[in-house]
């Protein structure tokens, strides 16, 4: 069980007080404190762990946020900003002298400005929200995380969410022109606007990722697009992970971008077909999915051409969708891919590293090695085109070895990620879940540099202060360094 | 032969002496934003070469100091570029000679007309080691293409001028270059019926990579625009040939005007590093130089705003980067940050005397609580404040 920071004795005997004071602050209806009503905010998408908060805030405006935010600094609570509490790594994770402040009656779009490609939205908007509200218009918003019916703009935000299509468009951080911020003090910020690089430092970029731990965001102006016109997928089934490998680098060499390019090892292929009836080939070792956009004609070519690609890896099935039902169903098991696993297994833990994509064939027989001295099962599903790796480790919550046994296991796959020159997190974020593990991949002086940036912006580290470092630290080395 | 030892040695002795260091690659920027005031001086020129280029995984890693042409060579013999198009304002800024350093064009974050549809500099550096002015290399990002792991300070220092670490490596993502290329340039409208042609076109499913709109004088000065007479709107297709021939038809079609022309793959490529380098912008030797970032709608009405004061410029990012030269003096300053602020944008001075960029606003003031974060910043990366001081903030 991941170890939480000690409660701050002086907070948890004012909780009264503390509750009293915020209740103040907020509309009728606005701040939870009863124990069975602040259940539902102990936990995250990491629903291994849980604690209850010292209560909930649910402001319904910026300046709402900033008078919540400078009562706890001044009466020094911690905060932890939520959204709609999908993160994967525990990001959302309350402490139990915590103050947690939800964002989701913050849910309104603000403005849509198509002349200008541009919308200015609540933090506790939806994902899919935005593109709704601009989708009738031939617009969408491009990032597009699994969790996008649920998550909410802000946490995008936070943990500069990725999705299917980041290797055409990119993840939040090159889908934002502007922020609304409140920082622990209560000020209110606007970061940048609805044009692109701002003169000054890029704060935009620094607060982009930043995990909720330097500022509450409370509004985005993020780009909108307009969209192709039109997409279609193909599904190519190989005999080895090796195999499918070289064929994606093949794909890359040519010259063609996909817009999706997502890689399914056995495991997984098996998983999603039995719960989505997709057609996948369960003969496969390895499976991609390969969408590409334009118009019919441009689809028509391009997928002509990546059949070419393809069939020169000797593939065990190529099927062109013919039609958008048809591409439907191909994407209809990998989105469902975490059900999907879910039906296998009810428990399961998503990891999430990077590796340079030249070392997929090692890195995935390594998993597999690893699957078996820990006998678990794994799946991986991954995003081929960038190397985001999502390795689905199944396990049983009902029994503490195998639910330790799961982690240990994920954490020997990030380190291999980091070995082979890659990275512990590619979309999830560092959240409680990889805390621990940041000095596998960053020096001590390179983590102190990290907390001394976060100490400019929050000096007393209120702000989401138990995640991304190692605990240990955060514990002991919270001053800033003299300089 | 400069190495990343003598550059911490270096940032080391400046910080136990106190003493501010002019940071810089080949000093081809030097000109920008504020002078420093810094009696020693630290190129990282002799600091070159490329360290990994992986063109399956879309990835270069050179260090900072490698020419910026070399970098360029390396990706075009395995058809690929740089994705945010970053211009060459050499002849701009005044310098001869050395080319701009790798590390030049992302410590100032300067991207051409393709950022507009595919992103910045600072989109596309997943990784950086610098020297901080704590004289320690600290790295952030790595040489993957999908990373959240920790702070991003890859963006905090690119675009940083110097001002908190050295960047001494840089880790960029690239992408295969287009196989063709095509411009439909439309003549004889004015910069607000051209900001709407682009923002129609930029709003189009077509991909528009590139949404520039010239004045008539600024025409002139551009070779591939020869023999048109008025003002030119530019809107470009980068893809393969076949797409380029079906969208530029598409767009054609669609908002085409008498006299419209299309340039083919090598017409395109020569106008459009014309636009990137800034070469229709009619600048006087003894002129200023701006560049202001509004919404793309709101570009029109600041070239208009500013006319009366004998500013004069042109349009790229479909209306939303405005490039202008006039007058280097305050009351004209003055006048190019009102037009900025009521456009509801920011500007930078880009090229002005030493005099007048010393003594006004190079960039916008931050409002006050962002101003005492920025300090903070500064602290914790250059506590000394050694690195190229006042290159950004006075007395930061």
């Amino acid at each position: 069980m991941i170890r939480q920071p000690d409660p701050k004795p002086d907070v948890m005997v004012r909780r009264d007080s503390i509750v009293a004071g915020l209740r103040k602050l907020l509309p009728e209806t606005g701040l939870i404190s009863e124990p069975l009503r602040l259940k539902p905010y102990e936990t995250d998408g990491l629903s291994a762990y849980r604690q209850v908060p010292l209560a909930v805030a649910l402001p319904e405006t910026t300046e709402q946020v900033a008078a919540v935010l400078r009562f706890c600094h001044q009466n020094g609570v911690r905060v932890v900003p939520r959204g709609a509490g999908t993160s994967l790594s525990g990001g959302a994770l309350p402490m139990a002298d915590a103050v947690v402040v939800g964002m989701m009656r913050m849910n309104r779009i603000l403005d849509i400005d198509y002349p200008d490609r541009c919308a200015v939205v609540q933090a506790g908007v939806t994902n899919i929200g935005i593109t709704n509200a601009v989708s009738a218009d031939g617009f969408f918003y491009a990032p597009d995380p699994s969790s996008q019916l649920a998550c909410m703009i802000g946490g995008n935000v936070n943990m500069n969410s990725g999705g299917a299509h980041c290797l055409k468009y990119g993840v939040t951080a090159n889908n934002l022109l502007g922020l609304k911020i409140v920082t622990i003090d209560g000020e209110i910020i606007d970061i940048g606007g609805a044009y692109l690089d701002a003169a000054g430092y890029d704060w935009l970029g620094l607060l982009t990722g930043s995990e909720g731990m330097l500022a509450i965001v409370t509004e985005v102006t993020v780009r909108i697009l307009r969209g192709p016109e039109g997409a279609r997928a193909m599904l190519a089934a190989f005999k080895s992970n090796e195999i499918a490998g070289a064929c994606v680098d093949s794909i890359i060499s040519s010259g063609i971008i996909p817009v999706a390019l997502e890689f399914m090892d056995r495991p997984a292929i098996h998983a999603c077909e039995a719960f989505a009836h997709a057609g996948y080939p369960l003969d496969a070792e390895a499976m991609l999915i390969i969408e590409v956009e334009g118009s019919v004609e441009e689809q028509d070519r391009l997928l002509e051409q990546l059949s070419a690609i393809c069939r020169k890896f000797d593939p065990i099935s190529l099927k062109i969708s013919q039609s958008p039902e048809e591409s439907l169903a191909i994407w209809k098991g990998r989105k469902g891919a975490f059900g999907a696993v879910g039906r296998i297994s009810p428990d399961y833990l998503c990891m999430d590293g990077t590796i340079p994509t030249s070392q997929l064939p090692h890195v995935l027989r390594r998993i597999q090695e690893m699957s078996d001295s820990y006998g678990l099962k794994v799946a991986n599903i991954f995003h081929a085109g960038d190397g985001n790796l999502h390795p689905l480790i199944m396990f049983d919550a009902n029994n503490p070895a195998s639910f330790h046994a799961a982690e240990e296991f994920g954490a020997d796959i990030l380190k291999l990620c980091v070995e082979v020159g890659g990275c512990l997190t590619g979309e999830h974020g560092v959240g409680v879940e990889k805390r621990d593990l940041m000095p596998v991949q960053f020096r001590p002086h390179e983590l102190t540099q990290q907390r001394d940036i976060k100490s400019a912006f929050d000096p007393d580290w209120l702000l989401n202060p138990s995640k991304v470092f190692p605990l240990l630290e955060t514990e002991t080395v919270v001053l800033p360094r003299a300089a | 032969m400069t190495t990343e030892d003598s550059i911490i040695a270096a940032v080391a002795d400046a910080v136990r002496l106190r003493e501010p260091v002019l940071i810089e690659g080949n000093g081809t920027k030097a000109g920008m934003l504020r002078p420093v005031q810094a009696a020693r001086s630290l190129s990282t020129s002799g600091l070159s070469g490329i360290n990994l280029y992986a063109p399956k995984e879309l990835i270069i890693s050179a260090w900072a100091g490698t020419p910026l042409p070399e970098i360029e060579a390396a990706l075009a013999e395995a058809g690929q570029h740089l994705i945010a198009e970053p211009p060459d304002l050499s002849r701009l800024l005044g310098s001869t000679g050395k080319p701009q350093t790798f590390g030049g064009i992302v410590a100032t974050n300067l991207s051409g007309p393709r950022r507009v549809a595919w992103g910045a500099m600072r989109d596309h550096v997943m990784g950086v080691r610098a020297v901080t002015g704590r004289a320690e290399v600290i790295r952030s990002g790595g040489r993957v293409l999908k990373n959240v792991t920790g702070l991003d300070l890859c963006k905090l220092l690119t675009g940083s001028h110097g001002t908190l670490g050295v960047i001494t490596e840089i880790t960029l993502k690239v992408l295969p270059a287009p196989e063709a290329t095509g411009t439909l340039v439309l003549p004889g409208l004015d910069a607000s019926a051209g900001v709407g042609v682009l923002s129609a076109a930029l709003g189009s499913p077509y991909g528009v990579s590139g949404a520039s709109w010239l004045p008539a004088e600024a025409v002139a000065r551009v070779p591939g625009l020869a023999g048109m007479a008025g003002s030119a709107t530019l809107v470009r297709i980068e893809e393969f040939a076949p797409s380029v021939a079906y969208r530029i038809g598409r767009l054609n079609d669609q908002f085409g005007v008498a006299g419209a022309v299309v340039l083919d793959t090598a017409a395109s490529r020569a106008v459009w590093k014309e636009v990137g380098d800034v070469r229709p912008l009619a600048a006087a030797a003894e002129d200023a130089v701006w560049r202001v970032s509004v919404r793309p709608s709101a570009g029109s009405g600041v070239l208009d705003a500013l006319r009366a004061v004998g500013v004069t410029g042109f349009l790229d990012w479909g209306g939303g980067l405005v490039w202008l030269a006039g007058p280097a003096d305050a009351a004209t300053h003055r006048a190019v940050e009102a037009a900025a602020t009521a456009a509801g944008g920011a500007w930078t001075l880009l090229r002005a005397p030493d005099g007048l960029r010393g003594s006004v606003r190079v960039v916008p003031d931050e409002p006050a609580p962002l101003a005492r974060i920025t300090r903070q910043v500064k602290a914790a990366m250059d506590p000394a404040g050694v690195l190229n001081p006042g290159r950004m903030y006075a007395g930061l």
